[in-house]
């Protein structure tokens, strides 16, 4: 399979959240802000690279029947790390991420890379489509955030460009659901047209 | 007194689906007709207490004395997966009508998130075990309430006339919205 086309399948034309609607959950808690959806992405993006290498390696190893626990238990080990290295280095973002940290453990898109391909593929093929998927996941969830934060707060990544007050309800709940699903709908477009 | 706060709070005023996000891919997924959102409720309501006690007693009697506290994410996994398999195997032993209305959903509920999220709030909470089970009770009867709310929403929503672009799961995530906008009306009621 060509790599590169392996790597850019994530952005747009299989975006996790655009198109494929996984993780959906994360996406929408934590995107308040630019800075906090960007973190999401990076620790979804390392449990997703790391489990799809290791899923990749062991695959032969491991009997069919027993192979979802098996992929759960590596996800939640590399999980575990996240936390741990978070709580360490990056304690305000450990608390802004709150308990969807740990739930990365049952976010549908990790446990369906692993399933639908990473146990079927090489391990250069797995490592490149876990990098690729996790940053098109990371690519959605700044852009939300970076346009909730923008409507919401008049600021991106925390730099005020907009004087005065914004439109509050963008960062609030239902500012998630409705930008989300205007974003959504400007996808189904662009992938009509590339 | 303390109790009715724990139930009116979550179900109302910090609703699980629509002010924490969590049971999303169920809300949007099964949500198209009223019975399938009935029954999934009572899927949730059934595994998310039983998890809810389960992680609790494991979490107390297991990680804290062992100072282990770090492995809960994997510990609380694999039990409530497993969970779910058992509660699948005996529920079709002992009650097989309930076992035909809820059995299609029960594998679906080991990647909901609001089970284990329920388990871990539980626990950050410092909730005493019959704390915890109001809890999970009541964020249960929360989601049950979002999903009955928003799939009668959405069979009107078939009958209306939506622009091309929109149709399907953006306007459903629109929806989805105002429906939380209206359930910010409870804030600060608690």
């Amino acid at each position: 399979m060509n790599q590169w086309v392996n790597f850019t399948k994530g952005f747009i034309k299989e975006n996790p959240v655009f198109t494929l609607l996984l993780g959906l959950c994360p996406t929408l808690a934590v995107t308040s802000s630019a800075f906090n959806g960007f973190g999401m992405g990076i620790a979804t993006t390392f449990v997703l690279m790391c489990s799809n290498m290791v899923v990749s390696l062991v695959k032969n190893y491991i009997p069919n029947k027993v192979r979802i626990p098996s992929f759960i238990v590596i996800i939640a080990s590399f999980v575990t790390i996240v936390e741990l290295v978070m709580q360490a280095y990056a304690p305000s973002l450990f608390k802004a991420l709150g308990i969807f940290i740990p739930l990365i453990v049952v976010n549908c898109l990790v446990l369906g890379r692993a399933e639908g391909f990473a146990s079927k593929q090489s391990f250069l093929s797995s490592l490149i489509d876990g990098l690729g998927m996790g940053l098109g996941f990371t690519f959605a969830l700044t852009l939300l955030g970076s346009i909730r934060e923008m409507l919401g707060a008049g600021s991106i990544f925390g730099f005020k460009f907009i004087p005065g007050d914004a439109i509050l309800v963008f960062i609030l709940q239902p500012g998630a659901f409705i930008v989300l699903g205007y974003l959504i709908a400007m996808f189904n477009r662009l992938k009509k047209s590339a | 007194m303390e109790y009715f706060i724990i139930i009116v709070s979550a179900i109302f005023v910090s609703n699980i689906v629509l002010a924490q996000f969590l049971g999303i891919c169920p809300f949007l997924g099964v949500s198209n007709k009223v019975d399938t959102a009935v029954g999934m409720s009572g899927a949730v309501l059934f595994v998310m207490t039983i998890a809810t006690v389960v992680t609790w007693f494991i979490y107390n009697y297991i990680l804290a004395p062992l100072q282990i506290t770090f492995l809960q994410t994997i510990s609380f996994i694999l039990v409530i997966a497993s969970l779910v398999q058992m509660v699948e195997i005996m529920l079709k032993k002992i009650s097989p009508p309930l076992y035909q209305a809820l059995g299609i959903f029960l594998p679906l509920i080991t990647t909901n998130c609001a089970v284990m999220g329920v388990a871990l709030l539980t626990i950050g909470k410092d909730y005493n075990l019959l704390e915890g089970v109001v809890f999970a009770i009541a964020n249960a009867a929360g989601f049950g309430l979002a999903m009955t709310l928003f799939a009668g929403l959405r069979e009107h929503m078939d009958l209306m006339e939506v622009p091309k672009g929109m149709r399907g799961v953006p306007i459903a995530l629109v929806a989805a919205g105002i429906l939380a906008l209206a359930f910010m009306g409870f804030a600060g009621m608690v």
